[in-house]
C-alpha cells in the first residue's frame, strides 16, 4: 500500500499549509485524486513576500561564484531525483516527462554558468568627457513576483526561476503541483531560506495581489490573455513595478532573461590627486 | 568690509548679448517637415520678468494625429529603409549645426526657462550637441550593443519632455530614438517651447527627411492626446512620478512600450573624513544647480554628526555669496524659478516645512522684485516623516539631517519610494563604494554630484522611473530585441 504525499506551500524554506485551510483537488486524467494541493491565500502571498524581502540582502551579497555553484547544485539534486519527477509529471499527464526533466536540468546548468558572466557582458566603463571614472553595471531589482506559465511542465517553472535567482533576486512564484516537489530539491541544494518561495493556488484569485504588493519590485507575468495583461499592468502601477510580460510558455534560455530583472547602476568618481 | 559686500554689491554686470539673432514673434507646429498653423495659440513668457517672448501653436488632437501620421509615413517609407550609416550622418549634421548655433540656443534657453546663462552655455547646449554626436555614431553599430540579439527599431515614438532642461531633454529623447531607426513626435513643456522649436528649424536646415522628427507644442492635453493615440508604438516621458503613473495607466493593455524618467529625492551623504570644502561645493551644486529644478537634485543632505556644525557654517557662508538674479548675466548663480505655478508649489512646501517643525534658514541676499524668484533655502531639524524630506520640492530647498554610522546613513537615505540618484563624500575609497552600492539609486556620485554625459546611462530605480537614457544601456529603450 502506497503512502500519498501531502503537498503544502514553500515559504521561507519551510513547508507550511496554507493559512486559509483551503485545498484544490488535483486529479489525473481518469479522475483519480493525485493530491489536495494547497490553495494559497493573499495572506500566504504576503508572508512569502516578507520572507523574500528578508532574504534579499543576504542573497545579493553572496558571491557570483557561490550562486553559480548553488544553481549547479540544484541541477545535481534534480538529476538524482529524476525518476520521482518523471513519475509525478506523467501522473499529471505531462507529455514526454523524461525530456522535460532533462531540459530542466540543462537549463539550470546553463544559468549556473551565467552567474559570474552576465555582469561583465552587460556592464560598461563609460568614457565621459571629464576627469571621472564612470561605470555602469547590472544590480538585482529585488523581490520578484512571478505568475509562471500555465503549463504543468517542470521546465516552465525552472525557466522563470533560474534567471531571476541567478541574478541575485529573490522571488515568490505561483506555479503547479510539481513546484512543491521541486521545493524539496531547492531545500536540499543550499538555496537560502526565502530566496525562492512557491505557492499553488488559483491564478485569478492571486494575480492582482502579485501585481499590487508594495514591497515587490518586479512582476513577471507569463500570459497570452490580453485582459489579464491589462489588469496586471494597471495593478502594478502603484509602486511602478518593473513589469515583464512574456507569453504563456517556458522562457527561452537567454542572458536577456537575467537582465530583465536587473537595474543598471552608474557610478561616478573623480580622477585626480 | 565683509567679503560678501564686495560680491553682492560690487560686481560689474556682465549681460550676455542677445542682438546677434532674432526670435520669431510666433511659431507654428513642425509636422511632416512643414510648419503647420495650429487652431489655437498660447504665449510663452520670460520667467525673470513675466514678459511675453513669443506665441506658439497649441496642438490639439487633430494636429497630434497629423504629426503621428507624418511620423509613421516617414518611418515606413524612409527612415527604417535608409542605410544605418546615413541615419548617423544626419545626426552628425544636427550635432554640428547645434554646436555652430550654440550661443543662440543658450540665450533662448535662459530667456524662456530662467536658468543662468552660464549653465545653459556651459552645460545644457554643449551636452545636447554631444548627445547627437554620440548617438550618431551608434546608428550603424547597434548590433555590437546587444550581444547575441538582433536590435530592431520600435516604430513611432511619442516623447514628452519637461521644462527644466528643455533642449537637453529634447536631445536625450530624439538622438537615441533616431539612431535606432525610429521616428518621433516630441512635445516640449508648456512653459519652455522655444528651444525645441529652434531645434525644429535646425532640423529643417539639416534637411532631415520630412516627418522623422515632428514637434508639437502644447500643454497637458496635447501630451494626453499623444499618449492615448493608437498610432504610437512607445511613449518616452520625463517628468513627475504622478504623471508617469497616469501615463502607465493610460497605456495599460495597449501593448505600447514605455520608458519613464521621473522624480527623485536624492540623498547627499557627507562623512567626517570627506574633503569638507569640496563637499560644500558639491552640496551647493547638488541642490542649487538650475534653481533646484533637477530630478536628481541632492535635496536631502545627510551630514555625519561630528562635522554637522562645521558643514552648516561653511554652507551658509557659501550660500551668502551666491548671486540670485538676471539669468542672462554671466555672474548669476541662481536664475529665475521657471513659472509662477512652480514658485507657488515651492512656497507651499516651504510653508509646510515650517509648520511641521523644521527650522528654516535663508540668506539675506536681495532678489529682483519682478518675475519669479526664490532664495536658496535650508531646513534643519528635519524628521524623516516631514514632507520636505519625503516630497520632491523641485526648487532651491535643502533638507538637512545628521547621522552617526554608515548603516544609519544608508537606512535614512533609502527611506524613500524614489531611487534616481545619490551622492557620497568620503576620502576612503572602500567606504565610498560600499555606500554607493548600498544606495537604491540608478546614478551614484562619489565625491562629485550632478554630472552628466551622453556616454553615461541615466535613470532611476523604484518610483523614479523605468529604463535608462544615454550610454550603451540607454539604446535598449529604443530597440526591440530579436533573440
Amino acid at each position: 500500500m502506497t503512502i500519498p504525499k501531502t503537498y503544502k506551500l514553500f515559504i521561507n524554506g519551510q513547508f507550511p499549509r496554507t493559512e486559509s485551510g483551503r485545498v484544490l483537488e488535483i486529479r489525473d486524467q481518469k479522475g483519480v485524486l493525485i493530491a489536495n494541493a494547497s490553495r494559497a491565500s493573499r495572506k500566504d502571498f504576503r508572508e512569502a513576500v516578507s520572507a523574500a524581502r528578508k532574504s534579499f540582502e543576504g542573497w545579493k551579497k553572496t558571491t557570483a561564484y557561490l550562486r553559480g555553484q548553488i544553481l549547479y547544485r540544484i541541477a545535481e539534486v534534480l538529476q538524482g531525483r529524476k525518476g520521482q519527477f518523471v513519475d509525478e509529471l506523467r501522473m499529471q499527464g505531462v507529455k514526454n516527462p523524461e525530456s522535460d526533466v532533462d531540459a530542466s536540468i540543462d537549463l539550470l546548468v546553463y544559468y549556473a554558468g551565467w552567474s559570474d558572466k552576465y555582469q561583465s557582458v552587460f556592464s560598461s566603463v563609460n568614457p565621459v568627457s571629464s576627469a571621472h571614472f564612470n561605470f555602469s553595471s547590472p544590480v538585482p531589482v529585488g523581490v520578484v513576483s512571478v505568475i509562471s506559465p500555465s503549463s504543468l511542465s517542470l521546465l516552465s517553472l525552472v525557466s522563470v526561476l533560474a534567471p531571476i535567482i541567478v541574478g541575485a533576486n529573490t522571488c515568490v512564484i505561483l506555479s503547479h503541483l510539481s513546484s512543491i516537489s521541486f521545493a524539496e530539491v531547492l531545500a536540499t541544494s543550499d538555496v537560502p531560506a526565502g530566496v525562492v518561495n512557491l505557492l499553488t493556488g488559483q491564478r485569478a484569485e492571486l494575480v492582482g495581489e502579485f501585481a499590487r504588493h508594495m514591497d515587490v519590485n518586479s512582476t513577471l507575468l507569463c500570459s497570452d490573455d490580453q485582459s489579464e495583461i491589462g489588469a496586471v499592468e494597471r495593478d502594478s502601477i502603484s509602486n511602478l513595478k518593473r513589469l515583464v510580460i512574456r507569453s504563456d510558455c517556458s522562457l527561452e534560455p537567454s542572458p536577456y532573461s537575467i537582465i530583465d530583472f536587473q537595474e543598471d547602476q552608474t557610478t561616478w568618481h573623480p580622477i585626480g590627486v | 568690509m565683509d567679503s560678501n559686500d564686495f560680491i553682492l554689491g560690487g560686481y560689474a554686470k556682465a549681460p550676455e548679448s542677445i542682438d546677434h539673432f532674432s526670435i520669431n514673434s510666433s511659431y507654428d507646429l513642425f509636422i511632416g517637415g512643414r510648419w503647420v498653423k495650429a487652431t489655437q495659440q498660447f504665449k510663452t513668457t520670460n520667467p525673470a520678468n513675466d514678459q511675453v517672448i513669443a506665441e506658439v501653436g497649441l496642438a490639439g488632437k487633430k494636429e497630434v494625429n497629423q504629426a503621428i501620421k507624418a511620423a509613421r509615413k516617414a518611418y515606413e517609407s524612409v527612415w527604417s529603409k535608409m542605410p544605418a550609416a546615413d541615419r548617423g550622418k544626419y545626426l552628425f549634421r544636427i550635432a554640428r549645426l547645434l554646436q555652430e548655433r550654440a550661443r543662440q540656443f543658450a540665450v533662448v534657453e535662459s530667456l524662456d526657462g530662467g536658468k543662468p546663462i552660464r549653465e545653459s552655455r556651459d552645460v545644457d547646449v554643449p551636452l545636447a550637441a554631444a548627445h547627437f554626436f554620440y548617438h550618431a555614431g551608434w546608428a550603424d553599430k547597434l548590433s555590437y550593443a546587444f550581444p547575441g540579439a538582433k536590435p530592431k527599431p520600435i516604430g513611432v515614438i511619442g516623447q514628452i519632455i519637461p521644462w527644466n532642461f528643455p533642449l537637453l531633454m529634447a536631445a536625450w529623447k530624439i538622438a537615441p530614438a533616431l539612431a535606432c531607426g525610429n521616428t518621433v513626435v516630441l512635445k516640449p513643456a508648456e512653459t519652455t517651447p522655444l528651444s525645441a522649436l529652434m531645434l525644429a528649424q535646425l532640423i529643417e536646415d539639416a534637411d532631415l527627411p520630412p516627418g522623422v522628427v515632428n514637434i508639437v507644442t502644447g500643454a497637458g492635453e496635447t501630451g494626453q492626446a499623444l499618449v492615448e493615440h493608437p498610432g504610437i508604438d512607445k511613449i518616452a516621458f520625463t517628468g513627475s512620478t504622478e504623471v508617469g503613473k497616469h501615463i502607465r495607466k493610460a497605456i495599460a493593455g495597449s501593448g505600447k512600450r514605455y520608458t519613464l524618467e521621473l522624480g527623485g529625492k536624492a540623498a547627499n551623504i557627507i562623512f567626517e573624513d570627506a574633503p569638507i570644502n569640496e563637499a560644500v561645493e558639491g552640496i551647493i551644486n547638488g541642490i542649487f544647480f538650475n534653481q533646484g529644478h533637477v530630478c536628481c537634485a541632492g535635496s536631502r543632505l545627510f551630514v555625519q554628526e561630528s562635522i554637522a556644525d562645521q558643514v552648516l557654517r561653511k554652507l551658509k557662508k557659501r550660500i551668502g555669496t551666491l548671486i540670485v538674479g538676471d539669468p542672462l548675466d554671466k555672474n548669476t548663480d541662481i536664475g529665475a524659478i521657471n513659472s509662477r505655478e512652480q514658485l507657488d508649489r515651492i512656497k507651499s512646501l516651504v510653508k509646510i516645512g515650517k509648520e511641521e517643525g523644521a527650522q528654516l534658514w535663508q540668506s539675506d541676499q536681495r532678489i529682483p522684485r519682478k518675475g519669479n524668484w526664490f532664495k536658496p533655502t535650508l531646513f534643519t531639524q528635519c524628521a524623516q516623516s516631514h514632507r520636505i524630506v519625503q516630497e520632491e520640492v523641485f526648487g532651491p530647498v535643502l533638507a538637512i539631517q545628521t547621522f552617526r554610522t554608515p548603516k544609519e546613513a544608508i537606512a535614512k537615505a533609502n527611506n524613500t519610494p524614489y531611487g534616481l540618484s545619490g551622492g557620497v563624500w568620503t576620502d576612503k575609497g572602500s567606504k565610498a563604494f560600499q555606500m554607493t552600492s548600498s544606495l537604491n539609486a540608478g546614478v551614484v556620485w562619489a565625491n562629485t554630484f550632478n554630472k552628466f554625459d551622453p556616454v553615461s546611462p541615466f535613470g532611476g530605480m523604484q518610483e523614479s522611473g523605468i529604463g535608462r537614457e544615454g550610454g550603451l544601456q540607454g539604446l535598449r529603450a529604443y530597440c526591440n530585441l530579436e533573440l
